[in-house]
């Protein structure tokens, strides 16, 4: 069950997207033959829009995110990324993944010049920049300190201004938040939200928190599973700058109920 | 007296247990030959031992230092060898189904059978002492580099692709430093069985070498001088096996094995 004109809209959009995703689908070869993991998935992001995928586990938003970090490749379909069909990681991409990858050798402002450090020596601007990025996040003072001194949010933090150092375009975050503890995980939804404000990197973040998705996107992919398929898409309208507050208030709640009531129909969320 | 031993015996300092350890073990023999008087043919007592090692130390030491130099330049080549064979298995499909299949099944051979092998080819100098060093030390560091350049977070190889970086920033960024607890762990068996090699192939051919007085001694049943040899032996194993460990230490003070230790030491 698509949104209705899904298909239409993402004709009449696809000159101005920055991602697009056109009847994508991937199939996994098994031993038991082939699994398809997404199918004919159609989905724009524009530029700046930040959009978040919220599905039950194994609905395949993982790999929708792999698609378009063009780490995998598309069974069926296309993605583009600035009008460009993808053949391997785009220029101008940051990620962040569930787990931090911080290298543990590495002081915090190392792993965080580690994305330039990969192809070139960072600049002295670019250093100032690191430090910049961490003093931003409320990692000032712990530009020496090794990952493993550091909490699981101030690692998560630290690998937020890695995949911001080299100042992308597209921003990638695979569940960033998932691992990490309800009053941290608040703290940092906020501190995203306001980087975004700030900097408006165009974003696809997966989730599997509908709270989450609401109180930082301004649309929201619904993602079915067996095979993963996108079952509708849910434009969230709240102002911005948004505080955590918003979350008290009738109109998030009425989002928060409009998806979870999609999810309940579709048979994968109890009511 | 009892609180001096308690001192002695309760704190949490590794050194200090070895030491207690040997030296209680010592004591225990040394009183054991006091007691059941053995044929000093069989058993000679520690303190016989020490004073023959004190009637000719030079002779001793020159050997031990060929025998420690054969033992070293064997490790120092297998650690050369062991890491570039492991980086080109990860590399190469064909290197991992050839070479390291190879190296698994030869590995389940006693490979001390094969030094007689070593002479035929090298003769009777320094050569095969090294080589059968070498042999002996470079499987565990292969196997067990192999296994830390595979032991890498697949989002850590994510974000090296997503950064475009090339494979040499792979391997030295990510891959080699991922692999070095492992090697370490590789390097401190290899190092043991380097000096076995070392000793096997001074026993088979040779007229040098701690592993060469062992066997003139023997050959005159000398066993006081069997026993110097075998202490000295004992000396310099646990002190090479300590070495590489400290390196480690040194090394990879991130390392959660490391970090474990300076918990407890620092509570």
């Amino acid at each position: 069950m698509r949104s209705s004109n899904e298909i239409a809209v993402a004709a009449a959009n696809a000159a101005g997207a920055y991602v697009s995703l056109s009847q994508v689908g991937k199939t996994y070869a098994s031993a038991r033959g082939p699994i398809p993991a997404l199918v004919d998935i159609n989905l724009d992001i524009k530029p700046h829009e930040f959009v978040s995928v919220v599905g039950p586990s194994g609905c395949g938003k993982s790999t929708l995110l792999k698609l378009v970090a063009g780490l995998e490749g598309v069974s069926a379909g296309s993605v583009q990324i600035a009008g460009r069909p993808l053949n391997g990681p785009p220029d101008g991409l940051g990620v962040v993944f569930q787990r931090d990858v911080l290298l543990d050798w590495r002081t915090i402002l190392d792993n965080v010049l580690l994305s330039i450090e990969f192809t070139r020596k960072p600049s002295a601007a670019e250093r100032a920049r690191a430090m910049g990025l961490l003093k931003r996040f409320g990692l000032a003072g712990f530009e020496d300190r090794f990952p493993f001194e550091l909490s699981g949010g101030m690692r998560q933090r630290a690998s937020i201004c890695r995949a911001l150092l080299a100042d992308p375009e597209l921003l990638l975050m695979d569940e960033p938040f998932g691992a990490l503890d309800a009053m941290t995980r608040d703290d940092l939804n906020v501190e995203l939200a306001q980087i975004w404000q700030d900097t408006r990197k165009t974003l696809l973040f997966i989730t599997h928190s509908i709270v989450e998705a609401v109180f930082l996107s301004d649309r929201v992919v619904m993602m079915s599973k067996t095979p993963g398929k996108i079952v509708d898409t849910i434009t969230v309208d709240l102002p911005r700058p948004r505080r955590l507050a918003v979350r008290d208030s009738a109109e998030f709640a009425t989002f928060v109920q409009r998806i979870r009531h999609h999810f309940a129909e579709l048979g994968i969320l109890k009511e | 007296m009892m609180a001096f031993l308690k001192r002695l015996i309760g704190g949490e300092s590794e050194t200090r247990d070895v030491f207690v350890v040997i030296a209680a073990a010592l004591l225990l023999w040394e009183i054991g030959v006091w007691i059941f008087h053995p044929s000093p043919l069989i058993l000679p007592a520690p303190s016989v031992i020490v004073v023959e090692f004190f009637k000719a130390p030079g002779l001793y030491l020159r050997h031990l230092a060929f025998t420690l130099l054969m033992t070293l330049i064997g490790f120092g080549l297998s650690v050369v060898l062991g890491v570039a064979l492991s980086v080109g298995i990860i590399y190469s499909r064909f290197l991992e189904r050839t070479a390291y299949t190879l190296l698994v099944v030869l590995n389940s051979i006693p490979k001390v059978a094969l030094a007689p092998l070593f002479v035929i080819w090298m003769g009777t100098g320094p050569e095969p002492k090294v080589a059968i060093a070498l042999m002996l030390a470079i499987f565990p560091i292969v196997i067990d580099s192999v296994l830390g350049l595979r032991s890498v977070d697949p989002d850590m190889l994510n974000l090296a692709r997503v950064s475009k970086a090339s494979p040499w920033a792979v391997l030295t960024k990510i891959r080699f430093p991922c692999a070095l607890p492992s090697l370490f762990a590789g390097m401190k068996v290899g190092i043991s069985l380097a000096l076995v090699g070392a000793i096997v192939g001074e026993f088979v051919a040779g007229n040098y070498g701690i592993g060469f007085q062992i066997l003139v001694a023997q050959g005159q049943f000398d066993t006081v001088r069997v026993f110097v040899s075998l202490l000295l032996l004992g000396i310099v194993g646990a002190v090479l096996f300590f070495l590489v460990n400290y390196a480690e230490r040194l090394l990879l003070p991130w390392h959660v094995s490391q970090r474990a230790r300076s918990d407890r030491s620092g509570s």
